[in-house]
C-alpha cells in the first residue's frame, strides 16, 4: 500500500501558496480540520479562497483565518455566526459568494466526480440565478451550476489508515467526503491513525485514492456552538 | 388571542401524518417536533446528514460530533442513518422528504417566499432553504402574520429578495391558517382562538379569500 502519512499539520500545509483555492470540510464547527487551520495561521499564507459551508465563529474555525486577514474570498451557504465576517463583508474587505447548501454540496461532488456542470432547481427566480443559464425540463425550470475543485482540500475524519482511507463519525461527515474527492491535493487529519488493514473495508466512507496526505491530529477542541441538553 | 410561537408549533404539528419523513427549519419549525403525537411514527431529517433526530441529549450524552442544522447537540433514534451533504440534498431535491416546515419573512399570494436576506441589514446566507423550497412538494410556513410595527408579511408580492417561487402551500401564523391557491390568493381556513375574520383581513395585504364560516383552530 502507498504510505501517505505526513508527520504533522505544519508539514502537511507548508506548500500551500498565497492565493490558493482551498476547500475546508465541516458544518458549523462540526467536523472542521482544526489542526490544518491552526497550521495555516502559522504559515501566514494569504489571499486564500475558502470553499466551506460556513465561516466558523469569531474565535474558532475559519473565523481565525478571517481575523488575521488571510482570506480573500469565501464561498459558503451560511455565515450567520461570525461578526468579524459580517464586518469584513459589509466593508468590502472580503469577497463572498453565497450559494444554496445543496448546490454547494453537489458542485463539490460534481467537481470531484469529473462532472463539469449540472442542472438544479434551487435558486431559480432568485439572485442566485443572475447570469446563469436556465433550462426547462418537464415543465420545471432549472439553473446550470458548475462543478468545483480546489488546489487543496482540508478534511477531518474520525479514523484513517496509512493508505488514506477515512471513516467519519456522526454528523461530522457532512462536506468532508465530497471535498476529499474535489481537492487536487487532499490533506486529511484524523483523530486516530491506524496501519493499512486495520479498518474494515466494508465500513470505509472515503477511499484513500482521494487522499494525498494524512496525519493524526492532536488537541481536538471540538467546540460546540449550541450546547443543548434535555431539561 | 393571537397564538404564541408554541401555539403555532402545536397547530402545525396537527398537519403531521404517520410515516412521514420531515425536514424542520430553524426557529418555530424546530419546536414542532415537541408536539407531534407519540402515536405517530415519523422520521426527522437534518440537512447536515442525519435521518432520525432524537431528543436533546442529557449532559453526559452530549457529543460534539452530533448536531442538527441549527448546530444544537442532539441524539439519534433507533433506526437512524448518517450520510454526507450531497446525499442529504439528493433526498431533498429528489422529493423523498414528505413534509418541509420552515420560517419566512414574507410570503406572496402566489406562494413565493422570502426568508434569507434583508439587503444592507442581514446577510447570513440561504443555507439549505433554496434547495428545500425549490423541490419540496409539501411546504408549510410558520410565521408571524405582521411585523413588529404591524405591517403585513402576507403580501401581493414579496419585497425582500426571493428564496423560491410559487412553492408555499400552507401558512400557519399567529392569527390564522391559510392555503395558497393555485390561481393566487390566501384562502382562509382557520382563525386563531378569539381572532375575528376582520382582524385577519386587516393584517393581510395580499388577496384574502374567505368562503363561508371560518372555524377557530383547535389547540390543546
Amino acid at each position: 500500500m502507498i504510505n501517505k502519512v505526513i508527520k504533522n499539520a505544519s508539514e502537511a500545509v507548508k506548500d500551500i501558496p498565497d492565493n490558493a483555492v482551498l476547500m475546508l470540510g465541516g458544518f458549523g464547527l462540526c467536523g472542521i480540520p482544526e489542526n490544518s487551520i491552526q497550521a495555516l495561521l502559522e504559515t501566514k499564507v494569504k489571499g486564500l479562497t475558502c470553499i466551506s459551508n460556513n465561516a466558523g465563529v469569531d474565535d474558532f474555525g475559519i473565523g481565525l483565518l478571517l481575523k488575521t486577514h488571510q482570506v480573500k474570498k469565501m464561498i459558503s451557504s451560511y455565515v450567520g455566526e461570525n461578526a468579524e465576517f459580517e464586518r469584513q463583508l459589509l466593508s468590502g474587505e472580503l469577497d463572498v459568494d453565497l450559494i444554496p447548501q445543496g448546490t454547494l454540496a453537489e458542485r463539490v461532488r460534481a467537481g470531484g466526480a469529473g462532472i463539469p456542470a449540472f442542472y438544479t432547481p434551487a435558486g431559480f427566480g432568485t439572485e442566485v440565478a443572475e447570469g446563469k443559464e436556465t433550462r426547462e425540463f418537464d415543465g420545471k425550470m432549472y439553473l446550470l451550476e458548475t462543478g468545483l475543485i480546489a488546489d487543496f482540500a482540508l478534511v477531518k475524519a474520525w479514523k484513517g489508515d496509512t493508505a488514506g482511507n477515512l471513516i467519519f463519525k456522526g454528523t461530522a461527515r457532512n462536506f468532508n467526503p465530497l471535498m476529499a474527492a474535489a481537492g487536487k491535493i487532499t490533506i486529511a487529519e484524523v483523530e486516530e491513525l491506524v496501519p493499512a488493514g486495520d479498518l474494515n473495508p466494508n465500513e470505509i466512507h472515503t477511499p484513500g485514492i482521494y487522499v494525498q496526505r494524512i496525519f493524526e491530529g492532536k488537541n481536538y477542541e471540538k467546540r460546540i456552538e449550541q450546547r443543548t441538553v434535555r431539561s | 388571542m393571537a397564538l404564541d410561537k408554541i401555539g403555532i408549533a402545536k397547530r402545525i404539528a396537527q398537519e403531521v401524518q404517520d410515516g412521514m419523513y420531515i425536514n424542520l427549519g430553524i426557529g418555530i419549525p424546530t419546536l414542532v417536533a415537541n408536539y407531534i403525537p407519540d402515536a405517530l411514527d415519523v422520521v426527522l431529517q437534518s440537512e447536515n446528514g442525519l435521518l432520525g433526530i432524537g431528543q436533546f441529549p442529557t449532559e453526559e450524552k452530549v457529543d460534539a460530533d452530533l448536531i442538527n442544522a441549527g448546530k444544537q447537540t442532539i441524539t439519534m433514534r433507533d433506526g437512524s442513518v448518517l450520510f454526507d451533504s450531497a446525499e442529504s440534498f439528493a433526498m431533498i431535491r429528489g422529493g423523498h422528504v414528505d413534509l418541509t416546515i420552515l420560517g419566512a419573512m414574507e410570503v406572496s399570494e402566489n406562494g413565493d417566499i422570502s426568508n434569507w436576506k434583508i439587503p444592507g441589514k442581514m446577510v447570513k446566507g440561504m443555507g439549505g432553504a433554496m434547495d428545500l423550497v425549490a423541490s419540496a412538494e409539501n411546504i408549510i410556513v410558520a410565521m408571524q402574520h405582521t411585523s413588529r410595527n404591524g405591517e403585513s408579511k402576507l403580501l401581493k408580492e414579496c419585497s425582500l429578495p426571493i428564496t423560491g417561487l410559487r412553492c408555499v402551500k400552507k401558512i400557519v401564523t399567529n392569527l390564522a391558517v391559510l392555503e395558497v391557491q393555485q390561481a393566487g390568493g390566501f384562502k382562509l381556513l382557520e382563525r386563531a382562538p378569539g381572532i375575528t375574520v376582520d382582524e385577519i383581513r386587516e393584517a393581510t395585504a395580499g388577496k384574502l379569500i374567505i368562503e363561508g364560516d371560518i372555524p377557530e383552530m383547535k389547540i390543546d
